[in-house]
């Protein structure tokens, strides 16, 4: 069936842009989660939305399931392919179509990288928020399904208050554009984040921020995690909203350290990021407040970027931590879990007895303004039962979020990786009727089927209207 | 018997009257739940009985919109008021959907914190807000109700209950149901709880404000040095790095002088005011708003303007060459978003079609129509449609009073 289907989608896009070829099929196996893999039915890599609309109705024809990809950096499995099905890869969709100052937004292809809308507007004075560490690489396509955050979203928000509009191929194969000027429910902010369940995403307007006035970036030494938390708590209560808080504990550091000489100061427990911007006058004030916080909460070593360069040294080794696990464990699960700030000393002491209990070493960095962890969960995949007990850390970990209010994932998305840890956090009921917007849009099942939900609710008919025709049915279709 | 399976629900409930009716309909009982739980009981009969129901919040807009085909039962949430949990130290908050912002900016003013969204209508609940999507002057900072929200509690039309999201402010766990729930105008289900995050309240706040000649009437004097089209100054404004919270205009009378305010809100603010008065000519600097601030204009017609923010001073001249009797325009300049009251809803067509090559779209939230369709057109309609079809597939939950049927 899929060698037929190929044949049709010969038809609707170029020959280059069917791959087939098992070889160049295997490149495309997994995403930024290697853990699971399949080998792709067919890949295609349509340029434009209407090839990728003629796609679609072509899954619908043969009922195939298809799934999105943009850079595959996803850390939830989302871009899984399907081998009885079709991966759609934008990577051939990367034009910037139109930058709008004057209305501060910009208008970009699926397969444009987060970084590059940035670079099209830093000098004029722009940028574009949403900052996930994987920047110079994912795409605003995948943004936008993952509903991606970074390390600045504690102040400005996710990918989700940064679109204005999007264009889509529904799962049927229609082209519809979603925009906030629309009234009526937020299709647009449904669809953000619903990782290409609810079809895919072919023209995304995005708001463009002004660069701020100024930006101070200070690196503060604590002895021990906990005195960088009571900083940490002590901002907030101030009534400072930092652009970002980051921690970082003396594992990652260390591994940081390996990867890429941050040079951190020596013998800390933790490192906290606290960076501020906004306007001159504001920031000033600001700053003197938070210096003294990391004082008076025992911070023994503070440094304060004092060009852009030393700005850069003080994010690299937050920016390298993930890889740079890498240089002190052969492997590594990244956790994505929040919890409410206040409840950080908690789940923090929680995961250290985790790590005794299973004898498996966890790092830890996180986005310490919104609660949002990274635990990194370390193990030697040669030695027996160690990944399984890394597993079972990893899922522990998620339960503590959970037991504290908190949720299991902030930015990575749920994709195959955690849908069976969501019934975890909602309920039977919570899902299905999450799952009737899936119905919605896509009641044949075949817009990324899998992810998400670990069961799929039954559409059926769209049901009938029991008293007398819609009144509007006419126009309907 | 409807009345006795309602009853039998052990919710106060009693006989509707006139005032009790939605944009003149008049529904049978009202409904007074006192928790989520009660609102799922009385909607599972509304189910066996084939009822149709309107929720309403503090009834502040109930004239509002066109009105339902139908109207059985009222599920007033006035008694779902509470401030279910509020942790100062996570700067989030879980309400009640009955809630007025009134209520909850008084509470959280003594934690040093506020919900930073205004208050559009006196009065207005939590889950009215949220249902009609309506924001006021600060939206140009902090967005409006759904850029807030973190999480949602539902109930269906068939009395299903539903959260999503959490309180957490970080959290992609699922379909956001809360968003889909903005802008629903109770025709999806009933909002009982939702979760916000929290902004710590500003230490200063300062009002820049300043009186701008318009070039419709060149005849007279104008009174200040004024850019004819105000879009140039907006865009100063808004990429100003003093970092404003809020840029209106207020132009609510029949005069040829509109007046600018900007709001500059939080640390050194008085320093950041001055920044922007030297953008404004003449503008004078005060620690209080303005007295039409985030005050919807009079109108007997009340309709909403949306632009893109680059072209809202060409939206404010195309304002001034229709023929609108009664005009009175308010707004989020800096935002693209204005409020018009209007003598009756005569001029929404003509005002509809000179805004539409800005990208521009005009609603009629309030009023006669004058017969132009309240919505204008909206995309994703049919999407719309078929989100409708599966939650309340017999058409129950205020029907009829979202565009197209819905
Ligand atoms: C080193 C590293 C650091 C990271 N740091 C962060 C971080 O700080 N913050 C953060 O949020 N994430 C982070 N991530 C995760 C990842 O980069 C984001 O989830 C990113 O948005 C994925 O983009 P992508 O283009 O790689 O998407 P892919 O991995 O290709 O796909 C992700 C999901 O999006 C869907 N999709 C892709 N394109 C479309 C489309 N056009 N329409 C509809 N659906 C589509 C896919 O089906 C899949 O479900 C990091 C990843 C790595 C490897």
């Amino acid at each position: 069936m899929i060698a037929t289907l190929a044949q049709r989608l010969k038809a609707v896009l170029p020959d280059q842009a069917v791959i087939t070829d098992p070889v160049r099929l295997r490149t495309y196996e997994c995403d930024g989660l290697t853990y699971h893999r399949a080998t792709p039915g067919v890949v295609v890599l349509p340029e434009s939305a209407e090839e990728i609309a003629a796609v679609v109705r072509l899954c619908q024809e043969f009922q195939v399931p298809f799934v999105a990809r943009g850079s595959g950096t996803g850390l939830s499995g989302g871009a899984l392919p399907r081998s009885d099905g079709v991966l759609i890869v934008t990577s051939r969709m990367r034009r910037i179509l139109d930058i709008d100052l004057p209305n501060r937004r910009a208008v970009v292809e699926p397969g444009v990288t987060n970084l590059a809308i940035t670079e099209a507007v830093r000098d004029a004075g722009y940028y574009y928020a949403p900052d996930p560490s994987s920047q110079q690489i994912c795409s605003i396509g995948g943004n936008v399904a993952e509903n991606s955050g970074g390390a600045h979203c504690l102040k400005y928000g996710f990918t989700v208050n940064h679109v204005l509009a999007l264009e889509l191929v529904t799962p049927d194969g229609d082209i519809v554009e979603l925009t906030e000027l629309d009234d009526g429910y937020d299709l647009l902010g449904a669809f953000i984040g619903s990782e290409g369940t609810l079809g895919i995403a072919t023209k995304i307007t995005v708001r463009l921020s002004r660069a701020p006035e100024t930006v101070t970036t200070l690196l503060a030494a604590f002895a021990t995690i906990e005195g960088g938390g009571t900083a940490v708590s002590s901002i907030i209560g101030a009534g400072i909203v930092p652009a970002a808080i980051e921690m970082m504990d003396a594992l990652a550091i260390e591994a940081a350290e390996a990867a890429v000489r941050c040079e951190y100061p020596a013998g800390a427990g933790a490192v906290l990021i606290v960076e501020l911007d906004g306007p001159t006058a504001e920031v000033a004030r600001q700053f003197a407040a938070v210096e003294r916080i990391c004082r008076e909460a025992g911070s023994f070593e503070i440094r304060v970027a004092a060009s852009a360069e030393e700005r850069a040294a003080i994010w690299r080794g937050r920016k390298s931590a993930f890889a740079a696990v890498g240089r002190i464990s052969p492997a590594y699960i990244v956790q994505d879990g929040v919890v409410p700030r206040t409840a950080l000393p908690e789940v923090l002491a929680g995961i250290d007895r985790l790590q005794e209990e299973f004898g498996i070493r966890v790092a830890n960095v996180f986005h310490a303004g919104d609660g949002n962890l990274h635990p990194l969960v370390l193990f030697d995949d040669a030695e027996p039962g160690q990944g399984e007990r890394a597993e079972t850390v990893s899922g522990r970990i998620l339960d503590l979020c959970i037991e504290h209010g908190g949720s299991i994932t902030g930015e990575h998305g749920v994709g195959v990786d955690k849908s069976r840890y969501m019934p975890r956090m909602f309920t039977d009921d919570d899902l299905a009727t999450m799952q009737l917007v899936r119905c919605a849009f896509d009641p044949g099942y075949l817009s990324n089927p899998g992810k998400i939900f670990p069961t799929p609710r039954l559409c059926g008919e769209v049901p009938r209207v029991r008293k007398g025709p819609h009144p509007h049915e006419a126009e309907l279709f | 018997m409807a009345d006795e399976a309602l009853a039998s629900t052990g919710v106060t409930l009693r006989p509707a009257g006139a005032q009790d009716a939605v944009a003149g309909v008049r529904p049978r009982w009202v409904a007074l739940p006192e928790s989520t739980e009660e609102v799922a009981a009385l909607l599972r009969v509304a189910a066996e009985r084939d009822l149709a129901v309107v929720p309403v919040g503090g009834g502040t807009k109930l004239d509002w919109g066109p009105p339902p085909e139908r109207c059985d039962l009222l599920v007033d949430l006035c008694c779902l008021s509470e401030v279910v949990e509020h942790v100062a130290g996570d700067l989030v908050l879980r309400v009640q959907a009955g809630i007025t912002l009134e209520t909850l900016r008084d509470r959280l003013a003594i934690a040093g914190q506020e919900l930073a969204l205004d208050v559009p209508v006196p009065g207005t609940t939590v889950g009215g807000l949220l249902a009609t999507a309506l924001a006021g002057p600060r939206r140009f900072r902090y967005g409006t109700a759904r850029d807030l929200l973190i999480g949602i509690t539902v109930v269906l039309a068939d009395g299903t209950v539903a959260r999503s999201g959490g309180k957490v402010v970080k959290n992609v766990a699922g379909y956001d149901l809360g968003k889909l729930f903005t802008g629903s105008y109770g025709t999806l289900g009933v909002i009982t709880e939702a979760n916000f995050r929290l902004h710590p309240l500003p230490p200063e706040r300062r009002w820049v404000t300043a009186e701008y000649g318009t070039d419709v009437r060149r005849g007279r004097e104008l009174r200040r040095e004024f850019p004819v089209d105000p879009g140039p100054l907006l865009q100063e404004l808004a990429a100003s790095q003093a970092e404003p919270t809020a840029i209106e205009l207020d132009w609510a009378d029949s005069g040829d002088v509109y007046t600018l305010s900007v709001l500059v809100e939080g640390a050194a603010a008085e320093e950041r005011a001055e920044a922007v008065r030297a953008i404004m000519t003449g503008a004078e600097l005060g620690d209080k708003p303005p007295a039409w601030w985030g005050r919807l204009p009079e109108h007997v017609t009340l309709a909403e303007i949306r632009v893109p923010p680059g072209v809202a001073g060409q939206a404010v001249r195309e304002v001034a060459g229709a023929d609108l009797p009664g005009r009175r325009l308010r707004g989020s300049a800096g935002a693209g978003v204005f409020h018009l009251g209007l003598r009756d809803g005569a001029g929404v067509t003509g005002i509809r079609a000179r805004l539409a090559p800005l990208g521009g779209r005009v609603t009629v939230l309030a009023g006669p129509d004058g017969g132009a369709d309240r919505w204008g057109p909206i995309g994703a309609l049919g999407l719309m449609r078929r989100v409708k079809e599966r939650f309340d597939p017999d058409r129950r939950m205020s029907p009829g009073r979202f565009a197209g049927g819905i």
